[in-house]
């Protein structure tokens, strides 16, 4: 009962960040410079199409009743057309969101399986060699643009070595591991220095904590100590890191799509940016939004059960 | 028998008598120094160091290997590689400087007001972070950019329009400490306006955590940049700019993989050199 | 011969620093008699607990032991193996710390952590481990303890917290227990609680103490013997009552002026003029010697190591007889007892 009541307070709290994302989302239409149905369908475009847009996109009328519009229409589900395809966006995006989300999980779980072990060793033996090695990853690994990763894999291990293949999506579920396997380790590795330097901060943390001297004061061997009592607390700075790198992690597969010719909704985005397609551009924003958003949800909710300390009652 | 509290001004200047002495010390910041210098040169002599014009087109000699003429081959265009990379110094390094110095100066700004005075402009201001959050980074500078009109105009916009969000919090969270500090009150008691007392005695203090992050952010951005330009969102061409080279090389990849690849090491170079600055300069403005 | 449970031998412990080594612990030396209680205090950052960290191994790093012995049960725990050691900690020597709300685990139940100790050291099961700690959490106070087992840190106050620590400090029936600082962190009220219970605890399970705390007055109630600590090392030892009546060093005498009223002191407050000496730097000589009113040309050379005293008492001043005079003549304490 009590759970239930944080989430809806949770719910609740979310809803002027939802407000806010889709005010956002809308106004996007209205940074495009100059008229900006002319402006999507070129120089080229009738007057008579042009027009037509305008008058379908609401720009006629006065914001606030075009923002009044816009929610109704989301409300319904409807997220307008696709100007390249000529279908609703939100049945676009349908077809297309399980390889991303293929893609999201994958590389998560690969980011984690290279991030926690080495994390681990890290802070274990603080300022040691592999401590050192392991702090560097970070130096090289931010500055490497997600898509180079990607083109670097496909070179060594696609091509040089074909061992896995550059493109594709794969069929079935064991086709989409191997298929997958490329780009998935592609998004790994460029959330994997970020989160080996969250990890290891929040392992620190745990393991210079006072209940590990305490611990350690009553006698039980360091093995148990780490697994009785650090990587309780770890794990809960574990998920939270996750949660909040999650925005980071989507942004990723974004480009990453289009280096692997994944048919997901990154690629989509991209494409549409080629196409100039807005409705889809504008569409696909809004469902990482709601993405990003709902994880942090899930995320707090996760967390409130994994840790005693988090409160109910305000 | 306590230790004397320090005011704010003598705090700020005693940590920077610190750096001065310091900074020489510190491999990370030396080192990072060192690179991004390197880096700075190589793009400002690029005139004079690069051996060919980097949009001089030359299609008798297209997608050659590296060779004495040609250090890394040419592209598909005929245009020499290493001359191309070197000027797209010039192009990443440059964009990406200014693309931080904005958000920095409006988060800083609104972050100042946001702890200072509290209450509802606080909450306005964090609800805005809150929506900006929401969106994954890239996304949402892709985004706009598409929408506001891709090169630089549009990536200096949409960057400032996402990226102040760090900048508000960080300096934010700082004020809210630093404003109950003492030298505040015997500030505000001394009837010293607002704007004097944020600028002259909290902001000095607060601002090193700011400019701290501000090197992890230019190697964000400048990965953005590189990403735009990859999509074809950044500077146009024929201008050089690393993430065009690489998505024009990519077509080439299984014959020239420099093309794709060399521009991409020049990126993680310069990314590692920021951060190394940013590690030593933590290091050092670190209160002892 | 008295039996003594625990000897420090001038211990010595460093902390190597980028730029200095700082000296925590300068040659320190006390001893614990069997079933009694002894206090160490000194002002903070004198390196009392360190000096208790050292005993069970448990410096933070980068500090470490350099020199000295640490004698318990006939072996130098300075030189035994870390399985030896980790058999000794929570078993034979349990520690109690100063913050209970970081040094419990806050993601484990209260029980849970009081049943740890007796499960991996006597091999109780589950079961049994579990019934102990209700035993435990009943013992020191804690009401409706079959249900408080299974509740987890935050939910208790910060006294309780406490008491909680001390029923895992008593999981094993250790023969020491190691109090660094346990009342420091309490509200006033609740500390004279805390304290009543350590007392009352010792008495009936007859275990040693040594009781680390700045604060005189605590030492007095609760302690029968005393050491005083000053810039790592150890400046005076004895029984409370006769060190307090007639302290024999200069720094202890500072000490005792500078305590408000309690109940076997009368003064008025007089701070010590100075500042303790940087541990990173320490001045020759005696450490005391720039602050002390008896300063004589002998003081600011030399090594002042604990010399013994009649009646089981020891200092490391030389001239501690003109401090005794200047004590008696200018009585700090007042022994109710005695009527002055």
């Amino acid at each position: 009962m009590d759970r239930l009541s944080y989430v809806g307070r949770r719910l609740l709290q979310m809803v002027p960040v939802a407000l806010g994302v889709t005010i956002l989302v809308f106004f996007m239409v209205h940074l495009i410079p100059g008229d900006p149905a002319r402006t999507m369908l070129g120089a080229r475009a009738t007057d008579q199409a042009v027009a037509q847009l305008r008058h379908e996109w609401g720009l006629d009328r006065p914001l606030m009743e075009q923002y009044w519009l816009f929610m109704k229409r989301l409300a319904q589900g409807d997220l307008g057309d696709s100007l390249f395809y000529d279908t609703p966006v939100l049945s676009l995006i349908f077809e297309r969101v399980w390889p991303t989300v293929w893609l999201l999980a994958y590389a998560t779980v690969l980011a984690l399986l290279i991030s926690v072990p080495l994390a681990t060793l890290a802070a274990t033996r603080k300022d040691g060699s592999v401590d050192q090695l392991v702090r560097a990853i970070p130096l090289f690994g931010l500055g490497m643009p997600p898509f180079w990763i990607g083109i670097v894999l496909i070179l060594l291990l696609g091509l040089r070595v074909p061992l896995f293949p550059v493109g594709g999506y794969g069929d079935y579920f064991l086709g989409h591991l191997y298929s997958m396997f490329l780009p998935g380790l592609t998004v790994a590795l460029f959330l994997t220095p970020i989160l080996i330097r969250s990890l290891r901060a929040s392992l620190l943390t745990v393991l210079e904590s006072d209940y590990i001297t305490t611990a350690r004061s009553k006698g039980i061997p360091e093995w148990q100590v780490l697994l009785r009592h650090a990587v309780r607390n770890a794990i809960i700075s574990t998920v939270t890191v996750l949660g909040v790198n999650i925005a980071f992690l989507i942004g990723g597969t974004l480009v990453v799509e289009k280096v692997f010719a994944l048919p997901g909704i990154g690629a989509l985005m991209v494409d549409s940016i080629f196409n100039r397609d807005f409705p889809v551009v504008q569409g696909v924003t809004l469902v990482f939004a709601v993405l990003v958003v709902l994880v942090y949800l899930i995320t707090d909710v996760v967390h409130s059960l994994l840790d005693p300390r988090v409160r109910y009652e305000r | 028998m306590s230790a004397v509290e320090t005011t704010a001004p003598a705090a700020g200047a005693e940590r920077a008598r610190g750096f001065r002495n310091r900074w020489y010390r510190t491999p990370s910041f030396v080192a990072g120094l060192a690179i991004i210098g390197t880096l700075v040169v190589l793009g400002l002599l690029a005139p004079t160091i690069a051996p060919y014009n980097p949009i001089e087109q030359d299609l008798k000699s297209i997608l050659k290997p590296p060779s004495q003429e040609h250090w890394l081959g040419t592209d598909q265009v005929g245009r020499d590689v290493l001359s191309r990379l070197i000027y797209a110094i010039r192009v990443d390094l440059k964009i990406g400087l200014l693309a931080v110095l904005f958000p920095f100066c409006i988060g800083t700004f609104l972050g100042c007001l946001a702890g200072y005075y509290g209450r509802w402009l606080d909450t306005v201001v964090m609800r805005l972070v809150d929506v900006v959050v929401a969106f994954p980074f890239l996304v949402l500078i892709i985004a706009l950019v598409f929408v506001i009109g891709p090169g630089p105009r549009g990536i200096y916009i949409a960057i400032t329009m996402v990226g102040w969000v760090s900048y508000a919090r960080i300096v934010r969270g700082e004020i809210l400490v630093a404003k109950r500090q003492e030298y505040v009150l015997a500030a505000q008691a001394a009837g010293f306006s607002d704007a004097r007392i944020i600028a002259r005695h909290i902001l000095p203090n607060v601002i090193t955590q700011a400019v701290v992050f501000a090197m992890s952010d230019i190697v964000l951005v400048i990965v953005a940049i590189v990403t735009l330009g990859y999509l074809g969102l950044g500077v146009q061409p024929p201008t050089a700019d690393w993430g065009s080279m690489m998505a024009q090389g990519q077509d080439f990849i299984t014959t020239r993989w420099e093309i794709s690849t060399i521009p991409g090491l020049a990126v993680v170079l310069t990314g590692l050199g920021l951060s190394l600055i940013g590690d030593g300069l933590a290091d050092l403005l670190r209160p002892e | 011969m008295r039996d003594n449970v625990l000897e420090v031998r001038d211990l010595r412990v460093e902390i190597p620093l980028p730029h200095s080594t700082v000296r925590a612990v300068n040659g320190a030396s006390f001893t614990v008699s069997r079933g009694e209680a002894l206090g160490l205090v000194g002002e903070s950052g004198c390196g009392k607990s360190m000096t208790l960290r050292a005993i069970l191994g448990l410096l933070p790093s980068p500090a470490r032991i350099v020199g000295g012995e640490i004698l318990f049960d006939g072996r130098d725990l300075t030189r035994v193996s870390p399985g030896e050691l980790r058999d000794v900690r929570g078993r034979r020597i349990s520690m109690i710390f100063q913050e209970p709300m970081t040094a419990l685990n806050p993601v484990m139940r209260v029980g849970e952590q009081i049943a740890e100790a007796p499960r991996i050291h006597l091999g109780y099961d589950r079961q049994s481990a579990h019934e102990r700690a209700i035993e435990l959490l009943r013992l020191v106070g804690i009401p409706d303890p079959e249900r408080r087992a299974g509740a987890y840190p935050h939910e208790f106050s910060g006294g309780m917290r406490q008491r909680v620590m001390i029923a895992i400090a008593l999981s094993c029936e250790p023969d020491l227990i190691l109090c660094d600082e346990p009342t420091t962190a309490l509200d006033v009220t609740i500390q004279d609680q805390i304290l009543k219970l350590l007392l009352d605890l010792r008495e009936e399970l007859g275990v040693s103490v040594v009781f680390v705390t700045h604060d005189l007055a605590v030492v007095a109630e609760t302690c029968r013997s005393l050491a005083v600590m000053y810039a790592g090392q150890i400046l005076e030892t004895g029984e409370v009552r006769q060190v307090f009546r007639e302290p024999r060093h200069p720094y202890t005498l500072g000490l005792m002026r500078a305590v408000p009223d309690f109940e076997l002191v009368q003064s008025s407050l007089d701070s010590i003029p100075g500042t303790p000496p940087d541990l990173a730097s320490l001045p020759p000589g005696c450490p005391f010697h720039p602050r002390c009113s008896f300063v004589e040309d002998d003081c600011v050379s030399g090594e002042f190591p604990l010399l013994p005293l009649a009646d089981g008492r020891a200092t490391a001043c030389v001239h501690h007889d003109t401090c005794a005079r200047a004590a008696r003549e200018d009585p700090v304490v007042v022994d109710r007892e005695s009527g002055g």
